[in-house]
């Protein structure tokens, strides 16, 4: 696919803040209304990050009154205003699909540590 | 007006429209082509065309060009040099190009609606359900009719079955068109057309890409 990663590079959003499976992101989708447009927040563990470059995809789940919800979205698409990383989690895998199995107590997800890497990050810059 | 273009299929990728919606697009890289040959009504080939050569990135080597293929370039004055491809495309009036001239993806503009002619790929000798579409018998309580035809036809009379009864044989590697296509996007800089949706043939393969008879609107 290397012939096409000029084309999907023109596809590409550089405000996408840097995110992994396991953290909670809140999604703040355009929604049209006639013609009126507002945003709409989605906020949910994100439990997957699928294909790349502008193809790139993102199911995030939540709970909404007991029931799971899961939304996929187009992460580099004008739909999405811009989302922000409410959480970072610490998993162990890259697909958190085992948690549509679990709910309660046993679905949470332990906080990752992110002190040495912020560190790290204001040195470099 | 020459109404056509040589390409290669590049793949398959996707746009983000302005409102928010994906469309799905077949990245071919077209030409650039040059013209190698008119042909007029009234001369001695009896229909309207122009032969396109394809201008590769990496062109061919002298030594690989045949004989014949050398004299049917010298035939053009000299200066162009052989390409791998040749096609040819119909033209309803006199071919005004010269040859030489080159032809390139700002031919086409976006929106434009297109047809687009391949080679499908080829799947050998394909049973009836995958090429005709047939439905298959049931799969368990003894069936032994699973991916079979069924029946072909009647009994003793007429007792043939009759010509163009649908078949297993050979599917793909065929000559196809893609009618009622639109470009969704010209790169002319790139040489590069992209049209929404699916194109015959492989990643790599040969395509032509014309105009449609037909425009919208």
């Amino acid at each position: 696919m290397n012939r096409l990663d000029a084309i999907e590079q023109t596809q590409l959003r550089d405000d996408i803040p840097e995110f992994q499976p396991g953290d909670t992101v809140r999604v703040h989708v355009r929604i049209k209304e006639g013609n009126k447009e507002r945003l709409q927040a989605f906020e949910g563990v994100c439990i997957a990050r699928k294909h790349g470059g502008a193809r790139e995809t993102i199911t995030v789940r939540k709970t909404s009154f007991g029931v799971g919800v899961e939304r996929i979205f187009p992460l580099h698409a004008t739909i999405v205003d811009h989302i922000d990383v409410v959480r970072h989690g610490k998993v162990r895998r890259a697909k958190l699909y085992y948690l549509r199995d679990l709910r309660g107590k046993a679905a949470r997800i332990p906080e990752r540590d992110m002190r040495q890497k912020k560190k790290k990050q204001a040195a470099k810059k | 007006m020459i109404n056509g273009i040589i390409g290669r299929k590049l793949g398959m990728t996707q746009l983000f429209a302005e409102d928010g919606t994906v469309i799905p697009v077949t990245v071919i890289k077209a030409g650039p082509c040059v013209v190698v040959q008119k042909k007029s009504a009234a001369g001695r080939d009896g229909y309207n065309a122009v032969q396109l050569g394809l201008v590769e990135d990496k062109p061919i080597k002298m030594k690989r060009v045949t004989k014949p293929m050398r004299g049917h370039f010298e035939k053009t004055g000299g200066g162009l040099p052989p390409t791998r491809v040749l096609r040819e495309i119909r033209l309803t009036e006199e071919p005004e190009a010269e040859i030489g001239e080159q032809v390139k993806a700002d031919l086409f503009s976006d929106g434009d609606m297109i047809e687009v002619v391949g080679k499908s790929k080829g799947r050998g000798f394909a049973g009836t359900i995958k090429r005709h579409n047939f439905q298959r018998g049931p799969m368990t309580h003894g069936s032994m009719n699973i991916r079979r035809p069924g029946s072909i036809g009647q009994s003793a009379s007429p007792s043939r079955v009759l010509k163009g009864t649908k078949s297993s044989g050979h599917m793909g590697d065929a000559r196809v068109t893609a009618r009622g296509l639109t470009v969704a996007k010209v790169d002319a800089e790139n040489n590069l057309i992209m049209v929404r949706g699916s194109v015959p043939g492989p990643n790599g393969g040969l395509v032509v890409v014309k105009k449609s008879e037909k425009q919208k609107g």
